[in-house]
């Protein structure tokens, strides 16, 4: 029994060396971010500021505009997330309860875009929001994005779970279906809804090329974007550059930390239904 | 909207709703979407890399020509090409089994009855999979610093000397690897941590009456049943790890001398920074291709063990 204890305090001492590994660069990030400008320009390297400021955000939010950015990135995720996960919910119950013709064409096509990656078709996405005036608009992020076959095939699978009859009754009751799918199918899916709703908003928000490629005009950037160019011009800065990361991190770990159950979950389920 | 009788309403011998319009109204949009920002331009892409589109047919569509294979050619002839592919294929060919064997070693410790605040830990080693990419890079371009970076700092305890290792030529590529491997075993490990689940203890309890030692355990009970999901993150990792752009793009911009150059960074400047259009559609194919080989062989190997 003793022998086992020992074990157990060792084998947890060295998980926990691993893990402050891992999370040091976050420490070193937060605790940076803190300082005057310059003071992290030090051997060996700083891990506490001599005095706490809030000078490095002052000039983001008063200067740099990260307000305007952090508005874009939150507007974006979120038009993205209530956008997918209408429009995929909607294909993936009709997909899961309805008999129609060509539904296995159809569905069998989603899943085979899953195989071509995102870039090829890049180019043309670009020239046809250009035509379209949608360059450097939140639709021109959006759109492109907004139907994902993984979602809609994961929404199939849960719905498949309700029973036919509930619809039935409701039908019989005179319901319209789109008032099923709204008032008796979405309130049941709810988990699979949190679940693809955390991960399209997380996707979204941590996005970079699509976003690089679509915004030229800076009154438009989202936060990775926003960072990326800073990094052109302040990369000496340290201080604020770690600022920007973290204004840039932390709102998507909160929602982590907040919802961590179903994003695992989810993720999981991902992959074992291969 | 009209009051439906029974008959309407009946299900099919699957307990498949019957109705004419409705699900074709609802499968609509998404079908819209995906022809017009997917179907189309990848035929389009297609299209386009064999023609010499650049910045004058951005202009005017009728100055693009098609020049055949013109584009694939000179992309096979340029050696450019040739050094991101090799630093892509560096990138993983490195990267994906230590992303892999980290998350293995931290799943399995993770899984062992003798570790204490699991869900902290795990919560702790999966943090760095949420963080924002761009975000992270600016960090580690930092914790790479050859004057105040934390790596010179970590290794100066063991003796090793400073190094300046995002300048260096020979050294970036392991500096973006050893970045890549932080910022993506976490995934990785949640997904080995479900494998394990699905173990059954009774096997372990089994082998360790009969005498197995802890080694022979794992190789001989927890590496076989895992051996589908190892497939799984394997080619998940292999994919994501092609299409390498964002750490490069912040850490070194592709630099020292092309050393971090990926196929991706490459397609990207070819396309959006110098407007060669047909160049870069015919680099972002050959990208689908390696893909799609990939993919292939992976279904392949699951047919297989499925068969065995």
């Amino acid at each position: 029994m003793k022998e086992r204890q020992i074990k157990s305090i060792a084998v947890t001492a060295v998980m926990v060396l691993a893990a402050i590994i891992v999370l040091v660069p976050f420490f070193w990030m937060i605790m940076t971010s803190f300082m005057k400008t310059g003071e992290s320009f030090a051997y060996p390297p700083v891990f506490w500021p001599k005095k706490f400021t809030l000078e490095q955000y002052t000039i983001l939010f008063k200067r740099l505009h990260f307000l305007r950015d952090f508005v874009n990135s939150f507007a974006v995720s979120s038009l993205m997330t209530i956008c997918s996960l209408f429009l995929n919910s909607l294909a993936g119950f009709a997909f899961a309860k309805y008999a129609f013709k060509g539904r296995r064409f159809l569905f069998t096509s989603f899943l085979a875009t899953m195989v071509i990656p995102a870039q090829v078709g890049m180019l043309p996405v670009f020239l046809i929001l250009r035509q379209m005036g949608m360059l450097n608009t939140y639709w021109g992020l959006i759109l492109p994005g907004a139907v994902s076959a993984f979602s809609i095939f994961f929404f199939r699978q849960y719905m498949m779970t309700i029973p036919t009859d509930l619809i039935d009754s409701a039908r019989i009751d005179g319901c319209s279906d789109f008032r099923i799918y709204w008032q008796i199918i979405l309130p049941l899916a709810r988990p699979a809804l949190v679940t693809l709703g955390i991960f399209t908003f997380l996707g979204t928000w941590n996005d970079f090329m699509w976003p690089l490629i679509v915004l030229n005009r800076d009154t438009m950037y989202t936060l990775p974007v926003a960072l990326a160019n800073l990094m052109g011009e302040h990369a000496p800065d340290t201080e604020l550059m770690m600022a920007g990361s973290v204004v840039t991190i932390l709102p998507i770990m909160i929602l982590f930390l907040a919802l961590q159950k179903s994003y695992v979950s989810g993720l999981v389920a991902g992959s074992l239904k291969e | 909207m009209a009051k439906k009788t029974h008959k309407e309403v009946m299900q099919d011998r699957n307990g498949l709703l019957s109705q004419s319009s409705v699900p074709y109204i609802f499968v609509a949009p998404s079908v819209v979407l995906l022809t017009v920002f997917f179907v189309i331009p990848v035929i389009t892409a297609f299209l386009m890399s064999f023609t010499d589109f650049d910045i004058y047919s951005l202009a005017n569509l009728h100055f693009a020509r098609f020049t055949g294979l013109q584009n694939y050619t000179n992309l096979f002839s340029d050696p450019v090409f040739w050094k991101a592919m090799f630093n892509t294929f560096y990138f993983l060919v490195i990267g994906a089994p230590l992303t892999i064997f980290a998350a293995l070693t931290a799943a399995v410790m993770l899984n062992s009855k003798l570790v204490r605040f699991k869900s902290i830990l795990r919560a702790g080693f999966f943090a760095p999979v949420v963080a924002t990419l761009v975000a992270v890079s600016v960090v580690w371009k930092y914790v790479y610093d050859p004057h105040f970076g934390l790596l010179n700092y970590a290794l100066s305890f063991f003796g090793v000397s400073s190094h300046d290792w995002l300048s260096n030529p020979l050294w970036a590529m392991p500096a973006i690897i050893v970045f890549a491997v932080w910022k993506n075993f976490g995934y990785t490990m949640m997904i080995f941590l479900a494998g394990l689940q699905t173990i059954p203890e009774t096997l372990y309890e089994a082998a360790e009456i009969d005498g197995a030692g802890p080694m022979q355990r794992f190789w001989r009970i927890t590496v076989p049943m895992l051996a589908p999901t190892t497939l799984f993150v394997t080619v998940v990792t292999l994919i994501g790890y092609l299409q390498l752009f964002a750490e490069p793009y912040i850490m070194t911009d592709g630099g020292p001398v092309d050393s971090t150059l990926s196929i991706v960074l490459l397609m990207y400047r070819q396309g959006f920074r110098y407007w060669q259009m047909g160049y870069a559609a015919s680099l972002a194919f050959v990208l689908a291709a390696v893909i799609f080989v990939l993919t292939m062989i992976e279904m392949k190997i699951q047919g297989e063990t499925r068969t065995a």
